[in-house]
């Protein structure tokens, strides 16, 4: 794997400055659907961490010992790989802590087949990062699609309260207050020269 | 008259994805690539092609096997199907339009995912025959590729002042740069769903106006 970027920087990179929900707009349908609450929208975006890495380590396995022998195997292979390993690891997270499940569970079934970690594993691929540098940009990106969220649901709970005419609500409104955060989100984009 | 209504119905089934149940307008499915790649009018063009193909022929497929396919494993089956087909599109991009593929990068693998794609084949093409599937994936591609166009019109007119890489405005214009930046893709999306909440309310009010007219008159 030819890829020697800095620790540091992969993860500031996919935290801030590549974004995956408000620079690539991965993880949409989560992003405008869930996000409602701050408590909800933060359990989603750990579940997002924990799905993310699962599938960091699953797309390094898959591209260093299988891959190489049938290329066109990629996208079935990445799908069918981390669907089943996280329902695999859903059951063994029921069975050893009731609590976490209970806290995660519900949202595992519906990030499995979400653009952002399928995007996470081509990526992950396209940049040729080693077994390390993976789950530092897993993590990176599962904690900045978390901050987008509860981004999102914070504006959200306090339009709640205001007055807003009916033609904007719902839908538009959410993705108008999204191109605004995403908008402060582009002055990171200095942080590193040339990142 | 079978044979009249058998039109209706099928013209139905391709209308529907146009405009009352486009895919991005109305239905927010397939949003991540609705934005993610729709900076110029080409890419989104391009985009929406490519998704084309894929709809159509995943449905076509999963029409034929409707009903050999279990019911415990359909999902994991359309996912196969369109993963395979996208594949497909995937490789015979890069080979004859290197430049789109380059620019389009891991968006069209994404394609896979877009919940689009596996919404029809779920909701239409595992119940109706082939020749029916076919209406609908067709209605449905047109729906999603003329949402993709207007978004990706709109953020380069504004955003680089070109439309298909031919300058509109002259060497006067500043470009509108946020525009062709992750926040115009929002912006953009957002404004095109304000505009379509308005003219729904208003279509309504004037039926409302109608219909009371009738009563009264009545």
């Amino acid at each position: 794997m030819g890829s020697n970027e800095n620790i540091l920087f992969i993860f500031v990179s996919a935290l801030l400055i590549n974004n995956f929900t408000l620079a690539y707009f991965l993880g949409l349908c989560p992003f405008l659907g869930v996000s409602g609450k701050i408590i909800t929208a933060f359990r989603l975006g750990l579940a997002n961490i924990f799905v993310m890495l699962i599938t960091s380590i699953c797309a390094y396995v898959l591209n260093t010992w299988v891959l190489p022998y049938a290329p066109y195997l990629r996208l079935i292979s990445f799908i069918i790989v981390i669907a089943s390993t996280v329902q695999f690891v859903e059951m063994a997270i029921k069975k050893v802590s009731p609590e976490l499940f209970k806290a995660l569970g519900i949202f595992l079934p519906l990030i499995t087949t979400n653009c952002a970690i399928l995007g996470l594993a081509l990526f992950q691929t396209n940049k040729g990062y080693g077994f390390g540098q993976g789950l530092v940009y897993a993590l990176g990106a599962g904690a900045g699609v978390t901050l987008a969220l509860v981004l999102l649901a914070g504006v959200r709970e306090e339009t709640r309260i205001l007055n807003i005419p009916k033609v904007i609500e719902g839908a538009a409104l959410n993705l108008i207050i999204a191109g605004i955060i995403s908008m402060g989100f582009m002055g990171f984009a200095g942080l590193f020269s040339g990142g | 008259m079978g044979n009249l209504e058998d039109n209706a119905q099928k013209r139905a089934d391709f209308v529907k994805g146009l405009w009352n149940e486009n895919p991005v307008f109305v239905a927010l499915l397939g949003m991540c690539p609705a934005l993610a790649v729709t900076n110029s009018a080409i890419n989104g063009l391009a985009m929406g092609l490519a998704t084309t193909f894929v709809l159509l022929c995943s449905s076509i497929l999963v029409s034929l096997a409707r009903n050999v396919i279990p019911k415990q494993v359909r999902i994991t089956s359309y996912i196969i199907i369109i993963a395979t087909f996208v594949t497909v599109v995937d490789f015979g991009l890069a080979a004859l339009a290197p430049a789109i593929h380059k620019e389009l990068g891991a968006f069209i693998a994404l394609i896979v995912v877009n919940c689009l794609i596996l919404g029809r084949q779920e909701a239409f093409a595992s119940k109706n025959p082939v020749g029916r599937s076919i209406l609908d994936a067709l209605g449905m591609s047109v729906g999603f590729t003329f949402a993709l166009l207007c978004i990706g019109i709109i953020r380069e007119v504004l955003g680089n002042g070109s439309l298909f890489n031919i300058s509109l405005f002259g060497a006067n214009y500043e470009p509108w740069v946020v525009m062709i930046l992750p926040p115009g893709g929002f912006f953009a999306l957002g404004f095109l769903l304000l505009f379509f909440n308005w003219y729904e309310a208003r279509k309504k009010k004037r039926q409302d106006a109608l219909t009371e007219n009738e009563r009264i008159n009545g």
